[in-house]
């Protein structure tokens, strides 16, 4: 109980810039230079006058603002200089509304600045603690308090309520379920299959193979996402069964994720990244270099989908496909591996 | 001293001598270095194969059949020579990543020419016509699907192009028009993949023409379009400009008065 607890009495602060228990210069204090405001009456009914046009200038802004949102046509477009063409209305409400605001604001802070008192004043510091009499007194209140309310004699009370209060957060942890159910097998499974045609995306053509040009980019849908174009959950289907087909000289291909799994040049791969699951169809013909537009992982087609550059971890899945009797690609099994990103039960 | 003394319009004489012979000279050593219409020949094509032997065999080859310095244009077609050439893609400015649109060193008639020749080489996708690149039928709606599934990803979503890997890039096409727009999906240039007619249909094509078309029609209702690109130059802009204004304000808040 030293004199540092006991603030009763004499302030803590600063005077002529010394702390007052320390001792130490806390700021140097500049002399006090009065403003032209306070000296000069005409300088400070100029100020008053500034202050007062401003206000008035954002009440004229309202005004304007209204007149504005009336008169002027909502579908007029008009051209300034370097900013472009806009719509005329949008730019005067805005203007208008804007500046009634921006005047208001600068109204107040020239008033502040100008008008309001200008003297240097010591912001005195007291220590934040309660005094000591403060501090017992709410100590013995709560005591008695606790003693009134019989919380220690009335013992079935206090084991009612502490087992009520330990219940309570089960209902927290039981909603958790809603993060449920566990994916199962979804995030492994696509609903490509063996004999599925590959089609058009958007217009779900079947793909002949002899159609598809040297450097040809073709995206791509499993056929049956038609059969569940209605159904829930539909488009989480087609984000999953995304492919791209690419066309390469056989030459080019240095190697593939299975034997075999390309038809005369055409390849197909998930067009979905393994990094973070972004639609990956940047394809570049002559490198055969496949680029996701969302971290620049850059998978190589020509070479099992390796990743060539940027973060993602895995290739790029491949799908094994061949041609039916009649020419057109159709798969020969489904994705040997999980198509996106990595998840922890990955393995 | 003796500058002074000078008359005032002595430096701007001095100068525009200077630029009037810089100019000159390079006009000069520019038209040397033009390719230029060759003696007449009797037909197109054998016009189109003298202006290839003089202005494109030194990096694809005397015959067409590609070299260390350029590809092999055997079965391209005459649409890769009239988009290569016409764009002013070719010839080349510099050896780099990417052929850069620029003013065309051939004119139309010499254009013809070559197209004509490097068809008759090989088979590939001919010139559209004009029934191909007709729109009046095109449904907007299914080209915005088919832009969006097919051209989105590289040259944006708004079309004003994007960056691939090593340098190249998709180029802007709110510039390019419908025969351009045919000739660059047919033929795949540089890094752009192939959407031949027999994948992607010629009524497809004229769904996704009408939509750039719309698109390029496209006014910026909020003005200053900061390019399109999204966030990177939205971005960039109120972190400057934005974050610049509030700091002067709040310096001028600061500010003691006078």
């Amino acid at each position: 109980m030293n004199e540092l607890e006991h603030p009763t009495g004499d302030p803590y602060g600063a005077k002529d810039g010394k702390d007052l228990i320390s001792g130490i210069t806390v700021f140097p204090m500049e002399p006090h230079v009065p403003r032209k405001a306070d000296i000069d009456p005409k300088a400070a009914i100029r100020a008053e006058r500034q202050v007062a046009t401003m206000f008035g200038l954002s009440s004229l802004m309202i005004i304007l603002f209204i007149v504005a949102y009336i008169q002027v046509p909502a579908d007029l477009l008009i051209t300034i200089p370097v900013i472009g063409t806009l719509n005329a209305n949008h730019l005067a409400i805005g203007f208008t509304f804007g500046m009634a605001i921006l005047l208001i604001g600068l109204g107040a802070i020239h008033w502040a600045k100008k008008l309001m008192p200008d003297e240097e004043v010591i912001q005195e510091r007291h220590a934040l603690t309660s005094s000591n009499e403060e501090r017992a007194a709410v100590q013995s209140s709560l005591q008695r308090g606790a003693a009134e309310s019989g919380f220690k004699e009335r013992k079935i009370i206090r084991r009612s309520l502490l087992g009520a209060l330990a219940l309570f957060p089960v209902p927290l942890i039981v909603l958790l379920r809603d993060l449920g159910p566990l994916p199962g097998t979804r995030l492994r499974e696509t609903i490509w299959d063996e004999g599925i045609h590959l089609v058009t995306d958007a217009t779900y053509k079947k793909i002949k193979a002899s159609d598809i040009p040297l450097g040809g980019l073709i995206n791509a849908v499993p056929e049956n996402l038609l059969e569940i174009e209605h159904e829930e959950h539909n488009l989480n289907q087609r984000g999953k069964a995304s492919i791209i087909i690419v066309r390469m000289d056989p030459a080019d291909i240095v190697s593939q994720q299975g034997e075999a799994w390309d038809y005369q040049g055409v390849l197909a791969f998930s067009k979905i990244c393994t990094h973070l699951g972004c639609p990956t169809s940047l394809y570049q013909q002559r490198t055969h270099h496949l680029l996701c537009p969302c971290h620049q992982s850059t998978f190589d087609l020509s070479d099992s989908g390796n990743v060539v550059f940027g973060p993602a971890a895995r290739r790029m899945p491949q799908l094994a496909i061949t041609v039916d009797a009649e020419g057109y690609l159709v798969a020969q099994s489904g994705f040997n591996e999980p198509v996106g990103p990595s998840f922890w039960e990955r393995g | 001293m003796a500058l002074s003394k000078r008359h005032p319009a002595a430096l701007f004489a001095v100068l525009a001598v200077a630029l009037g012979t810089t100019g000159a000279a390079y006009a000069a050593v520019s038209a040397q270095t033009a390719p230029k219409v060759v003696a007449k020949t009797e037909t197109q094509v054998e016009q189109g194969k003298q202006l290839f032997l003089e202005g494109c065999s030194s990096c694809h080859g005397l015959a067409a059949q590609g070299a260390s310095d350029g590809p092999s244009l055997l079965g391209v077609g005459a649409a890769s020579v009239d988009f290569q050439v016409g764009t002013g893609r070719m010839p080349l400015a510099a050896p780099g990543v990417q052929a850069m649109p620029k003013m065309p060193s051939y004119n139309e008639e010499e254009t013809a020419a070559l197209a004509a020749y490097i068809a008759t080489l090989g088979a590939g996708p001919g010139i559209p016509t004009a029934e191909m690149l007709d729109t009046t039928n095109a449904e907007l709606a299914l080209g915005g699907e088919l832009f969006r599934t097919n051209c989105a990803q590289c040259h944006g979503a708004s079309a004003v192009g994007g960056a691939l890997s090593e340098g190249r890039k998709a180029p802007s096409l709110m510039d390019a028009d419908a025969k351009n727009l045919y000739e660059a999906m047919v033929t795949g240039p540089q890094s752009m993949p192939v959407f031949a007619d027999s994948t992607l249909s010629v009524e497809d094509k004229q769904h996704i023409i009408a939509y750039v078309a719309e698109l390029q029609k496209n006014e910026s209702p909020g003005g200053f379009s900061l390019g399109r690109l999204g966030p990177v130059t939205e971005g960039l802009f109120i972190f400057t400009i934005g974050l610049g204004v509030l700091i002067v304000a709040a310096v001028w808040i600061g500010a003691k008065a006078k």
